[in-house]
């Protein structure tokens, strides 16, 4: 294996960890809707590092490793359609998924703030925060550009 | 392999979208289920979270991506080569991985759905961990298959 094929295998691996992440969020998306007291919303949390995890390394993967890759092979230029194209998605889902981060923590925080009060019992207001609708909606949007994003990359198209 | 890539025929597009997805899919079926029974300490909910991510997640999973290898394989025309060719290591070793994997991927639903069972009876989780060391064996094994299938060594 040349070292540009070593790099396309290691960018296609990060590719990986960035969807197995996000897929791990859509799992916590689902597991957080039934959690009403502070105690089930913050055992969530070290789920949530893991699959942010995964997310980060597949993140700085894809795009470190991919630019190597559209400086390094012959073939293709980083000024292509499909690679400019890529790019793009890449830091749309980036803020998307920083936005949607953003609509969750507010429910683990309340959960800090509550147990914090002494307050263990299910709450209303701490359900309705773990069920947010626009979270919901930020994350759909998320999948949707690394959607694209997959289908660019297999697709080319202008290659 | 890079100028093969680029010469890829556009009719392999398709599948091969459907056989990554699949496998990405898998792949975080598997480390949403590593990672909530891993992190669960015993707690009823995540474990059986954990564990139908590997029934809602990973299993569908699993099947778009082998009928994508499949489909893949039928367009590029490697069903039509003759009785003793020596096929590519990387596409040996993705074939292997992934029956394999969907035989262990099997084993650890039913384990699961046994361990399941007996939470339910307050038998204890040790069942459900075993659905863990599964999940991570084959988290590792899809991971090499991912590097071999695209670096394509040999």
């Amino acid at each position: 294996m040349s070292l540009d094929d070593w790099v396309l295998a290691l960018h296609v691996v990060s590719a990986f960890a960035l969807v197995a992440g996000l897929v791990f969020f859509w799992v916590l998306v689902v597991a957080v809707r039934k959690a009403d007291t502070p105690e089930e919303t913050l055992r969530l949390g070290a789920p949530n590092q893991l699959a942010g995890a995964c997310v980060g390394i597949g993140a700085v993967g894809t795009l470190a490793l991919g630019l190597w890759l559209a400086f390094s092979v012959g073939n293709y230029s980083v000024w292509d359609g499909w690679i400019v194209a890529a790019l793009v998605l890449w830091v749309v889902a980036m803020a998307l998924g920083s936005r949607t981060n953003a609509a969750f923590s507010q429910g683990a925080k309340k959960a800090q703030e509550l147990r914090a009060a002494g307050q263990n019992a299910p709450s209303a207001e701490l359900l309705a925060l773990n069920r947010t609708a626009s979270g919901v909606a930020l994350q759909a949007l998320t999948s949707l550009a690394v959607l694209l994003a997959l289908l660019d990359m297999i697709f080319k198209p202008g290659a | 392999m890079t100028t093969l890539a680029a010469i890829r025929p556009d009719s392999v597009n398709f599948p091969l979208f459907l056989h990554v997805l699949g496998a990405m899919i898998l792949v975080g079926g598997l480390t949403a289920s590593a990672g909530l029974v891993g992190f669960a300490r015993d707690e009823a909910r995540l474990l059986r979270f954990g564990y139908w991510s590997l029934v809602a997640v990973s299993l569908p999973g699993w099947i778009l991506m082998r009928v994508g290898a499949e489909w893949v394989y039928s367009r590029e025309g490697w069903d039509d080569l003759p009785s003793g060719f020596d096929y590519p290591t990387w596409l040996d070793l993705g074939r292997i991985v992934a029956d394999a994997g969907g035989v262990v991927l099997l084993v650890s639903l039913i384990v699961g759905a046994v361990g399941l069972r007996r939470l339910g009876q307050g038998k204890g989780t040790r069942l459900l961990r075993v659905t863990l060391i599964l999940s991570v064996l084959l988290l590792v094994a899809y991971v090499v298959a991912v590097w071999a299938m695209a670096g394509k060594p040999s």
